[in-house]
Parts: C-alpha cells; structure tokens; sequence
C-alpha cells in the first residue's frame, strides 16, 4: 500500500491544478501592468485601486448582493414552509408537487428567464429590483425544499409530540423543536440560494431593468470591448473573502466539536470518580 | 452576514490605501453653469444604456464623465450596460424597462427610427451639436438628423502580425490564404462576417439580393476550416499573444492591441470596408407626469458628451474616433493624426456604412450564418420529434421498470410479512 503513496499524491495535485489553475491564473492576472490576459508586463496593484473608484462596477456588486440575500431570505422562508407542508402530505400528492417544484431546476435557464419576461411585460411589471428579487426567489425556492426535505424526513416526528406533552403549544413545538432539528438543512438551502443568486447570468439578463444590473450581466457587456481587468481584481477579493470564511467557520466549527469532546470526557471521567 | 461584514472591511481596507487617482490633466472645462443647473433640485433621474466599457470611469487619471454629470446638474444617473445591438433593441422592445438615453449603431438606428421607437430631439437644447463635423451631418441612417448625435466612429480593417506574415497585406483574400491556416480569426458576428465576405466578392454590404448573400455563406463556408476562431473580444488576447496572424477588427481596438504588441499592423483593404458610427439617441418616452423633464435631462446628457472636453476624455479612454471637431482641436496631435483613427478622404471615399435590412434578409442572413456555424452540414428536421420520441418512451420504461422492482422488494420486504395482520 505504502509504495503507491506517490501515485495518490499525484492524483490529488493533479485534480487541485485541474480546479485551481484557472483561479490562481486570473489572481496573477490581476496584478498585472498591462490589460493583457496572457503577456505579463509588471507587477501592480493600480486595478485594484481603479476598482474602488469604478462606480459602475461597485453598484453592480452591491446591487448582486442585495439581490443575492433578499432572494435567499425570501426563498428559505417560502421553500422551509413549503417542505413542512410536503412532509405532511399523502405519498401520491407530494410526489407530483415534488414534481412540478423541481421543474424549475431541471428547467433551461434561458426558458425560465424568457417566460418570466414575458409574464413580467404581461402584468405591465417595471423592470427593475423589484423583478430580479421575484426571478431570483423563483428559481432558489426548489432548492432550500431540496435541502430541508431530506432533514424532515430523517427527524424523529416524536419529538414534537413529546414537547406538546411536555406543555408546549404547537406553535412553541415547531420553533422550539422543529426548526432546531432542520436548521441545518435551512442553512444549507440558504446558502445555497445565496450562490445561486449571486451565480446567475441568464435569468437576471432578461429581467434586468434601467436602473438596476447585476455583476455578471455587467460584465457580460463588456465583452465587445474588452473585461477589464479590474473584475480580476475583484474575483480575486471575493475568492479571497470566501476561502476566509470557509477556513473560519471551518475552525470554529472544529473547535467547538473539539469542546464537546472534551466535556464528555470529563462528564465520564468525573462519573468515573463519583462512583 | 458574515460574509457581507468581511466584504465591506476588505472594501474599506483596499480603498484606504489607495489614494484618489485625479489627475491634473485634464482637458479645460467651459461649462455653461445657468444651462446645466436647469434642473437642479428636482430629484430627477436618467437611465442611460451604453455598451460596456464605452465611457471615461475614472480609471488611469481620466474623468469620471457620470459623475462629473451628476455633480454638475443634480440629475441622478442609473448607468447600465448592454452587449449587443440586438439586445439593445430586444429590451427596448419588450417594453418592460424604459430608458432616457441609449447608444445604438448606426443599422440600429435606422430599424428604430423605421419602428417608430426614438424620441425626434430637440436641437435647441442641445447647443454643442455645433461641434459634430460636417461630414457627419445628414448621414444614411438618419437622413434628416432629427433622431441622433454620433458619439463615435471607425472603420473596420485587417490587423496583422508581421513578423508571421513577412510582407504586408492589402486584400480581404488573405483570410481566405490557406497559407495561414489556423491563424486566422473572424468575427463571432454576422453582419461584421458577412460585410467582409460581401466587400470582397465586390457586392454592397448592405444588399438585398438572396443570390449575392448566398454566394458570401459559400465564401465564409470555405473559409471555416482555415478559422483558428470565431471571437469578439478574446482578438486582444489572442493577437497579442502571438497566437494568430490575422484579424479583422474594429481601428481603435487595433491601436490599443499595436500598442501591446509592435509586431502588428493595420490596414484598411484595397477593396474597402465598412464604416460605422455608434450614436447617442432617447428612445420613445411613456406617458409620466415629469416627461418632459426627463427628455430636456437627456439631452442635457448627449450635450454634455459633446462638451469637447468631455468627448476628449471619452475618446481617449475609448480610443475610437471622434466625431465632434471641439475634441478633436483639444486631443494630442499624436492621436487626431493617426491614419488609423482618421484615415484620408480616399480610404473613406471607399467605405460604406451599414443600414437596416427588411425582415426577409435579416431572416436569410441568420438561417446562412447558423448553417455556416453548425457542424452538421444539412439539419435534419426530423431529429427533434424524433429526440422528443425517445425521450418520452425512455421515461415510461424507466417509471415501469421502477414499479416492477418496487412491487417485488415490497412482495419479499420482511417487514411486510411482520406487520401484515393475518
């Protein structure tokens, strides 16, 4: 086993290049003197300035964000609610709502973006916030459904029944006992929605309005010209603020497992004693 | 919300070291202050759609043109971008969101001013039209000059790179040399593509006849396998990397590119080529209380584009030509004398510009380009009825299979046996 050490290792390097190479590439890039994609011509940091006074590019952003986390609010309220009722339907019912809830998943994006235009212009909607928030909660509500479904359906229901015995009402059960269980699957599905969102391109760029653009389809305009390279600048601060808040939720979550460990131990070490 | 947190601090931690890029260079300002503060205070908003990087931002010491606007005037401007032409027009058409200023080509003006989708400008508050060059007076777009302004213009040519070629070119037949095969590239879109092919064979650019268009696709179809690439903006990349020879491409984008690389050169064709001119129109306004004042905002906007230092600074950042002779006087005498930017009467005597086509041939130019572009040589119609077909008899085998095995797991699951009341 040991001697194919080598071979492991190589195969995981390889897959990390495969998935990285083309990040680390435009994180060089924007560093770069000249606007050029693949001649380097100096070390900078002035596309890194130019980006903070880029009003364009920063409204887009705020407004992608903006958009990002009212849809996923929005979207984890509705789909959450949605699963709930799911889980208390009969077999056949919830099969076919299943159904058509996941359509919009396996939907192309350039039909649900083309037919809410349509319904949009129909109802005589302004184009703007307003309608991104709607597209966007659209398209993220199948995915916190797929995410809480699984949670309900392994959840012990015995609990709620224990905490109605136990002197709650059912609205205390269901936040008391209910929502704690599925948490995880809430945060999942609203995380989730929150990349979603902040992801896409075709939906917003049929939905966009005068006043509001997100990111993507900013940058998709620029594509005549040239991308500056100032979205390198600041794909690599959002790859940068991502890996951190990775690495320390990813630490605190450790620790805290750690401290569980730790006081079990003792609980069994001083019963240990008691006895 | 974490995320949001860290965000703003990185925001604000960057833009704390950075110190504010103004520059002292820039061009004179004359503003006319009791024109521009006309709608001061009035809470009045403009939604301007440009292409993307089409205006000075700010960037290397340039001027902030929206927000120097802003400031000027107290008018607030909602700056949004678009990609193409034609979806330009497919907003706009859709009617879902309005805009007080947009940037057309020139073939788009003339198929909005056809549909009856642009505000007629009123001249008078617009002042520095009087800077707009003769020539560009009255053009085939919009022959009366009651709809647009031009904001800038070029022609389209051949960029090259010599040390792969070895001797300069002057003819469209050199995309066509198998010589360079592989090192060729082409626009990504047809009207560009096919202008090309039809200057070559001689024909208008703008020409109606099946038979001539039919003969281009014929052309371009030739040349397909000699394509390294069908692009837009990756030329810059690709032309500066050395990893083509041979580009068609817009004149301001070739000095941009000469710049980075001395290898190229450009050269506008002995056959000629297209002219064209992007411009600055107000689309059809809806029916809202403050109409009015929307419109004499929006050309308080165009008028400030043509302040000659604004359009200097625009032209500088965009490194197209300029149209208004104010800007030209005030640019570098290294720039306004570029025969890039602005070749001589002859080299424009032999150009054309572009000009909408009917329905028909916009139709048979997408159905050529899409047959040039799709691999498969002739489209089969039957294919997707069939593709549906097998789809959906796919699925009634997969649901049947799937109840099968439900009922036989169910038929020998213990926990059937266990609880089934006997």
């Amino acid at each position: 086993m040991k001697k194919h050490k080598w071979l492991e290792t190589s195969y995981i390097s390889l897959m990390m290049a495969f998935l990285y190479a083309p990040i680390l590439v435009l994180m060089i890039f924007s560093f770069n003197d000249s606007k050029s994609r693949n001649v380097w011509s100096g070390f900078t940091l002035h596309w890194y300035r130019d980006l903070f006074h880029d009003q364009e590019i920063i409204s887009a952003l705020m407004i992608t964000l903006l958009i990002a986390f009212a849809s996923a609010a929005i979207a984890t309220v509705l789909g959450t609610a949605a699963a709930i009722g799911l889980n208390k339907m009969n077999r056949k019912l919830k099969s076919v709502v299943m159904t058509f809830t996941t359509l919009p998943m396996v939907n192309p994006d350039i039909i649900t973006g083309v037919s809410l235009m349509l319904l949009f212009i129909y109802l005589r909607v302004e184009f703007g916030l307003s309608t991104l928030i709607l597209a966007h909660v659209t398209f993220n509500v199948p995915y916190v459904i797929l995410n809480v479904m699984p949670k309900l359906r392994t959840m012990d229901k015995h609990t709620y029944e224990a905490a109605m015995d136990l002197g709650c009402n059912p609205v205390q059960a269901f936040f008391k006992v209910v929502i704690p269980e599925i948490m995880p699957g809430i945060m999942s599905g609203f995380l989730m929605a929150l990349t979603f969102s902040m992801d896409d391109f075709v939906i917003s760029y049929f939905v966009g309005g005068a006043s509001v653009q997100t990111l993507p389809v900013a940058i998709w305009s620029q594509t005549r010209r040239r991308v500056t390279p100032k979205i390198n600048a600041l794909s690599t601060i959002i790859f940068v603020v991502v890996v951190a808040v990775l690495v320390i939720s990813n630490i605190h979550s450790a620790r805290k497992e750690k401290m569980l460990r730790e006081g079990r131990q003792r609980e069994v070490r001083q019963r240990k004693v008691g006895e | 919300m974490k995320k949001a947190v860290s965000f703003a601090l990185a925001v604000l931690s960057i833009g704390g070291l950075s110190l504010p890029a103004w520059a002292d260079e820039n061009y004179p300002a004359n503003y006319d202050m009791e024109y521009y503060s006309q709608l001061q205070g009035q809470n009045i908003s403009l939604n301007v759609y440009n292409w993307g990087e089409y205006i000075a931002n700010g960037d290397d010491g340039s001027m902030d043109v929206n927000q120097e606007f802003e400031a000027l005037t107290g008018i607030q401007i909602n700056y949004t971008q678009f990609d193409t032409n034609e979806s330009l027009y497919a907003k706009l058409k859709s009617g879902g969101a309005s805009y007080d200023v947009i940037f057309p080509s020139d073939y788009m003006v003339s198929r909005m001013i056809q549909e009856d989708m642009l505000e007629e400008l009123d001249f008078t508050n617009i002042p520095n039209f009087k800077y707009i060059g003769e020539s560009f007076l009255n053009p085939e777009y919009d022959p009366e000059n009651k709809y647009s302004i031009p904001y800038t213009w070029g022609t389209v040519g051949l960029i090259y790179n010599y040390d792969k070629l070895g001797f300069d070119p002057d003819s469209w037949d050199i995309l066509w040399d198998p010589a360079f095969s592989n090192d060729i590239l082409m626009f990504s879109n047809s009207r560009d593509a096919f202008g090309i092919a039809l200057i070559r064979r001689g024909y208008s650019i703008n020409t109606e006849d099946p038979e001539e268009l039919e003969d281009a696709a014929e052309d371009l179809k030739v040349q397909k396998p000699l394509v390294q690439a069908y692009v837009m903006d990756q030329i810059f990349d690709k032309m500066q990397g050395n990893e083509a020879a041979l580009a068609p491409y817009y004149a301001g984008d070739a000095i941009n590119m000469m710049s980075e690389n001395e290898a190229l050169r450009f050269v506008v064709p002995v056959e000629g080529t297209n002219r064209f001119a992007d411009v600055v129109c107000i689309p059809k306004i809806k029916e809202e209380e403050n109409a009015a004042q929307r419109k004499l905002a929006a050309e308080m906007y165009i008028n400030f584009l043509n302040e000659p230092n604004v359009a200097a600074e625009n032209i500088e950042y965009i490194q197209y030509s300029t149209p208004n002779d104010g800007a030209l006087a005030l640019l570098d005498e290294e720039v306004s004398s570029n025969p890039i930017s602005y070749p001589d009467a002859e080299t424009l005597a032999n150009t054309q510009a572009f000009v909408n086509l009917s329905q028909e041939t916009n139709l048979l130019m997408d159905k050529l380009w899409t047959m040039i572009m799709s691999a498969s040589p002739e489209y089969s119609k039957w294919a997707m009825p069939l593709f549906l077909i097998i789809a959906l008899s796919l699925t009634v085998v997969i649901t049947l299979a799937k109840k099968q095995y439900r009922r036989k797991k169910e038929q020998f699951s213990y926990e059937n046996y266990v609880q089934r009341p006997y």
